[in-house]
């Protein structure tokens, strides 16, 4: 019987020549990730379950990137970095990049691809559901809770169910009014939040072929928002490319078989595909940014590990280029590195921090920011009943921080446009393909 | 593990996510200080929309006033509970708060395994849509031994899913206990 490549990345982490969906298997990791939010639970629980004898299982292989509440006076989230920091010095973990230092990263799933930690062919897990977006790189990535991961940092082997696979396939080449945002949200609307649980999201076809990187870790980054348990995509010559150019680890490309079983194949053709949003309060519900065009904001947010690389704002400064904003409009690029392009990259002879600065739009240093509320002095948080258009990842009740808000998800495209008119508008009143 | 389980309904609907269950901001204290950890009881299940609290009616607080603990031990819920965050902080808020078992349609992966390896709760799946069946504020027994839900104040009985795979992890208290017992881990 034929594998996927999710099947077959998992059979070499444990060891095993086949496995099936449904099995139940013992994996060896190759990295894992934490943060501030889920790290000092994470060192707590491992502490208390190995006690004296605690020892990290390899630690070049536990990646730390406080990324989530950075920016804050909040006591209590600057004593979970303070946690983290202690933690790394005393057992002496190299990769963690502190905060205030020059080692700062930001968000960490952009992160992880950045600092050359995502390798094809590898199992990496993270205390994030959106580790998943790692799965852009042809690698085996998910999302664990604290005991698993605390587990795993003493022991370097978590279990995982073997995951059946389904297949998203989209022809056609994407038109200059999409990005990726807008396929993974149409994705949404079929299958519904839950339509992946259990389940790889494995992404193909030529328009997924065509994009970046940081387009296809779009893609992977919500293949939790339906309940997914890995998005995945085969690495090509771009993934190569990106790899090679951040690290020397050696890798393997793996690729589903011809003939290997899928519980659901869907295919869709790009080119005719519409711009895209989820209404509140769940990234499923789906309408055209057409039948929800006029939608009065109060709020647009540009940012996270899902929409704050530089392609988003590369499309952002496309629309907002000559324009200004008519409501408060909040860029939070995902890392620093990609706030130093800001000031760097250019469009129409501006750079893209010029094009926003002039538009009127307020530009926040590199976190996860308000994509989940956080705390009261977050940049960017939702308050009381605001319409907020953002290219994040999550509309559920409350989420932006305001549980009386509502948000509306869209590609980047749709939220610079409706930036500039103050209503929900579709990117094709400013760019035509 | 206890083989029967009382306690009162608190009935949700579907997708349930962890940012309902305990909204981030509150993911900053500690999970260890038994003092500082009662805020997570304290503020589980307060992003759920007032009108979805306690259903059929809604409008049924979950903690009341100042308390961290819950008059609610068995939550019912619908489809896909717990979707969202990987935090583990959402089923420990609902243990701190007092819930021993959850009863839903299904889950999400990250939730369930949380609450499985980390023996905060037993997830429970249903055979039948629940949520339209028992209201909060119903005495229940919940019967893991033959994995039937009893409705004292209806006097209805309920099959449930049985545990499967990972009832030696929930028997076993969490994914230590069990790698202990299985020799994997001194």
């Amino acid at each position: 019987m034929g594998m996927t490549i999710t099947e077959k990345i998992l059979a070499k982490a444990a060891g095993k020549r086949n496995v099936n969906p449904g099995e139940n298997i013992w994996l060896n990791v190759d990295v894992l990730m934490t943060h501030d939010v889920c790290g000092p639970p994470t060192i707590g629980i491992w502490k208390r379950e190995f006690g004296k004898s605690a020892k990290i299982w390899d630690k070049n292989k536990l990646v730390i990137f406080p990324d989530h509440y950075i920016f804050t006076a909040d006591k209590y989230a600057n004593r979970n970095v303070e946690i983290l920091r202690e933690f790394a010095r005393d057992y002496e973990v190299e990769n963690y990049y502190d905060v205030g230092t020059e080692r700062y990263k930001g968000v960490c799933h952009l992160a992880l691809a950045e600092e050359g930690y995502n390798i094809p062919g590898t199992v990496l897990f993270g205390t994030d559901s959106h580790t998943c977006t790692s799965g852009a790189f042809g690698m085996f990535a998910t999302g664990v809770g604290n005991t698993d991961a605390a587990f795993i940092l003493g022991t370097g082997k978590i279990w995982e169910k073997v995951p059946e696979s389904i297949k998203f396939i989209f022809n056609g080449n994407l038109p200059k009014y999409l990005t990726a945002k807008d396929l993974i949200l149409h994705i949404l609307g079929d299958i519904t939040t839950d339509g992946a649980t259990y389940r790889a999201m494995e992404f193909d076809g030529e328009a997924v072929f065509s994009l970046s990187m940081d387009e296809r870790m779009t893609l992977t980054n919500m293949a939790i928002e339906a309940g997914g348990m890995n998005g995945i995509i085969k690495a090509d010559a771009i993934t190569e490319a990106y790899v090679k150019e951040r690290s020397d680890k050696s890798y393997e490309i793996f690729e589903s078989d011809n003939y290997a079983e899928y519980f659901a194949v869907y295919d869709y053709d790009a080119s005719k595909l519409e711009p895209t949003v989820a209404k509140p309060h769940s990234p499923d519900n789906r309408d055209l940014v057409r039948n929800v065009s006029g939608t009065e904001l109060t709020k647009c947010y540009i940012g996270s590990c899902t929409g704050g690389k530089l392609p988003d704002f590369r499309f952002a400064a496309q629309i907002l280029f000559g324009n200004t904003v008519k409501v408060p409009t909040f860029i939070v690029p995902a890392s620093t590195k990609v706030a130093r392009l800001l000031e760097v990259e250019t469009y129409n002879g501006l750079t893209l921090k010029e094009i926003f600065d002039k538009a009127g739009c307020q530009i926040g240093q590199s976190s996860c920011a308000a994509c989940l509320g956080g705390p009261d002095d977050t940049f960017g948080r939702a308050k009381d009943k605001d319409v907020v258009i953002s290219t994040t990842n999550r509309n559920f009740p409350g989420r932006m921080g305001s549980k009386k808000s509502e948000v509306y998800l869209a590609s980047p495209l749709t939220v610079a446009a409706s930036a500039v008119t103050g209503v929900i508008t579709d990117p094709r009143d400013f760019i035509n393909d | 593990m206890e083989k029967v389980l009382n306690g009162k309904a608190y009935v949700l609907g579907n997708n349930i996510d962890t940012d309902q269950i305990i909204p981030a901001e509150h993911l900053v204290y500690s999970l260890t200080d038994e003092d500082e950890s009662k805020k997570y009881g304290h503020f589980a299940l307060s992003s759920v929309p007032i009108e979805k609290a306690g259903l059929p009616e809604g409008g049924v607080s979950f903690i009341e006033g100042d308390n961290w603990q819950s008059e609610f031990t068995i939550i019912i819920g619908g489809s896909n509970f717990g979707c969202g965050s990987s935090r583990e902080h959402a089923p420990f808020a609902l243990q701190k708060a007092g819930v021993k078992a959850i009863i839903a349609e299904s889950y999400a992966r990250i939730f369930y395994r949380n609450s499985v390896d980390g023996g905060f709760l037993i997830p429970y799946e249903t055979v039948d849509k629940l949520i339209d069946k028992i209201k909060t504020g119903d005495q229940l027994e919940l019967d893991l031994e033959n994995n039937i839900l009893k409705n004292l104040t209806k006097e209805e009985v309920h099959h449930l899913k049985p545990l499967g795979e990972v009832l030696p992890i929930v028997e076993a208290g969490g994914l230590f206990n069990y790698a202990r017992k299985s020799a994997m881990i001194l």
